[in-house]
């Protein structure tokens, strides 16, 4: 009943061809953007954007940048720390060669550097599938850590190979440093993840994106109907890294604002990133969110819960944090192994009829 | 003689003692990975965690070495029968990556639970390994090598065997074959996955302790312990997920490579190369034999 598309009638090709064909699809998303947009940034304070929020952006970010390789293309990766790496290095040693660019031209050069730098590593992925890629993709991430750690270059030879970013301002605007505005940096987020989001999706309905999906369904066949593999895994490669790469440069500038790169962005983050796109769904852009917002949300919500409600000492309680994360995605992936997206799925599909039985 | 030549001997010999601690890792992985396809990250947790478990029964409980190693491996075989149980019978048929992200759902698990159980500090453990300089060799020609390497190498090297008799004289060890070939037909001859499941699940967390006993007696049983799993993951591409003989030639060239590399390359560069030197040497070899060394040989149809 809530959700019933009886009555919408297409009468052209444009309208059948929308990102979102469904007048309650529309009325969701616009309603979601007018209270990210309006809403959140007049109750946003420091504690919201630094603990939820921003985080929340730039691993939805990065969980999309993700579900392109994995999801769509079928190339499984665990470098995607390391790209991060990539993506936040780049846009430190652009702001501070060049303290004259605008941050959001910074960071769309980074992304193009680490989609390069993604495409480098992706090469061994026309002759190596599966497992054995994924083995392999854990080269670029020790890799490219080591490369950050090792070389000055990267760090503008300070002491503590720690690199922090300089003040920067947007449209008049602080967005970067200690001094920023949370709201400021929440929207400047915002805008960067909703743009990128609406690129994805549209990227993935079109002829890359079925490309790529054709080389995840079944490489060879694929190929006989005239899919170029080396074209579409290094294109997934290069999306795929572009994004992953923004959302370093994020991290960097916006969210941790000083960054030391075997803290952050070493091999947890490339597993977290996965577990965001599988738990989220494989194949979906809304699933990226939903699985962002779910391992973001639930360490919190777990501490807070020990932490506060049953007293529990800090150490034991970060023990049990690990442990029942564990357990939450074995139960999640048991329950629904295709993720939040098919819940979701499910749940319009009950709308449809709710509350009538048919 | 020369002091160059002898230092090549010792730096090969202490890389290939290294291989075989590698190849112990890798060899849990094989195990589960021919008999149920799947790729399990928790092997490194499983070491540390029956390392852990060691020690703790050791310490709280001031058991024999012995005593508490047969213990260890009751608690392995529990483990094994526990996930079975409440895991892996629950994801038949899941994808391949599913199920690689409920091993590492199940690492986070075994780790959380080591801590609060046996606590997070350093653990040594000694259970009589002897420790220190082979000293005929130390004084005779002046090469340095461990005793516990040698002993972890004399391990390895038995442990292969038994699994390769094991696997090729017992009605078990066929069984196992038989699933690791192809599921649905070994089904149909009436062997039953769930018990073969359970039984490859203990070997490989017997292998795990065996793992967390060297590994543990050379530094310490600890968090780290369980990053090993990292170094085993070059052995295995290297080697081929399939193939037992394979993670052993693997972990050798790997541990040889590691430490050339080290002593001939690292220095030019900065040194610490060894995060990421064996993955670069597996994917070297991995271009040109995609399946590893000795994996078999994949065939697709459309």
């Amino acid at each position: 009943m809530l959700y019933r598309e009886t009555g919408q009638f297409k009468t052209d090709y444009e309208a059948d061809q929308q990102i979102f064909p469904i007048r309650q699809d529309r009325w969701l998303v616009a309603l979601f953007l007018a209270v990210a947009v309006l809403f959140v940034p007049t109750v946003i304070n420091d504690y919201w954007a630094k603990a939820v929020l921003l985080p929340f952006l730039v691993y939805a970010m990065a969980a999309l940048g993700l579900n392109i390789l994995v999801g769509y293309c079928g190339q499984i990766s665990l470098g995607t720390g390391g790209f991060m790496a990539v993506g936040a290095f780049a846009s430190f040693k652009l702001m501070t060669a060049f303290p004259d660019m605008n941050l959001i031209v910074v960071l769309l050069l980074s992304g193009c550097v680490t989609a390069a730098v993604g495409v480098l590593f992706g090469l061994p992925s026309l002759r190596i599938k599966g497992f054995y890629l994924a083995v392999a993709t854990l080269a670029a991430q020790f890799f490219l850590v080591w490369l950050f750690n090792k070389l000055g270059w990267f760090y503008n030879y300070n002491a503590t190979g720690q690199i922090t970013v300089p003040p920067r301002e947007v449209f008049g605007f602080l967005v970067t440093g200690p001094e920023a505005k949370p709201a400021v940096t929440y929207l400047f987020t915002l805008g960067f993840v909703v743009v990128f989001a609406l690129v994805a999706k549209n990227v993935v309905r079109g002829r890359i994106g079925r490309m790529w999906m054709a080389i995840r369904d079944m490489d060879i066949a694929a190929e006989l109907i005239g899919v170029r593999p080396l074209h579409a895994k290094l294109s997934a490669f290069a999306f795929s890294s572009f994004y992953i790469g923004v959302a370093g440069g994020l991290i960097f500038t916006i969210y941790l604002g000083a960054v030391e790169v075997t803290e952050a962005f070493g091999i947890d983050r490339s597993f977290l990133v996965l577990f965001m796109v599988i738990i989220g769904g494989l194949g979906s852009i809304v699933g990226s969110f939903l699985g962002a917002a779910f391992l973001v949300l639930m360490p919190i919500l777990l501490k807070n819960f020990m932490v506060d409600w049953l007293g529990m000492a800090a150490v034991t309680a970060k023990h049990m944090e690990i442990t029942l994360m564990g357990v939450l995605i074995i139960f999640f992936l048991i329950v629904e192994p295709h993720g939040f997206a098919r819940l979701w799925q499910i749940l319009k599909e009950k709308l449809r009829l709710w509350p009538f039985p048919y | 003689m020369g002091g160059d030549f002898l230092f090549f001997i010792e730096a090969t010999v202490s890389g290939l003692t290294a291989g075989v601690m590698y190849s112990l890792v890798a060899l849990g992985f094989v195990l589960i990975f021919k008999a149920s396809g799947i790729f399990n990250f928790a092997q490194g947790v499983m070491a540390l965690f029956a390392a852990l478990t060691l020690v703790g029964l050791m310490e709280k409980f001031g058991l024999a070495p012995w005593v508490a190693i047969i213990a260890t491996v009751g608690v392995m075989i529990v483990l094994a029968w526990l996930i079975e149980r409440l895991v892996l019978q629950h994801m038949v048929n899941q994808d391949p990556i599913i199920l690689f992200m409920s091993t590492i759902g199940l690492a986070y698990v075994l780790e959380g639970l080591g801590d609060i159980l046996w606590g997070s500090d350093v653990k040594v453990l000694d259970i009589g390994i002897p420790q220190g300089a082979l000293d005929w060799l130390l004084d005779d020609y002046g090469i340095y090598i461990e005793k516990l390497e040698i002993v972890a190498a004399a391990t390895g090297a038995v442990l292969v065997m038994v699994l390769a008799v094991f696997f090729s004289k017992t009605r078990i060890g066929r069984a196992l074959r038989a699933v690791a070939d192809d599921h649905q037909a070994a089904l149909s001859v009436g062997i039953s996955l769930r018990t073969i499941w359970v039984i490859v699940w203990s070997v490989a967390g017997i292998v795990a302790l065996v793992a967390g006993i060297m590994w543990g007696s050379k530094s310490g049983v600890q968090f780290s312990l369980s990053l090993i799993a990292l170094k085993a993951l070059p052995v295995l591409i290297l080697g081929g997920f399939t193939s037992i003989p394979g993670a052993i030639v693997g972990g050798l060239i790997i541990g040889v490579g590691e430490k050339w590399a080290e002593i001939y390359f690292g220095s030019l560069v900065g040194g610490a190369i060894e995060n990421w030197f064996a993955y670069v040497l597996a994917l070297a070899f991995l271009l040109f034999r995609p399946q590893g060394l000795f994996g078999e040989k994949i065939i697709e149809r459309v």
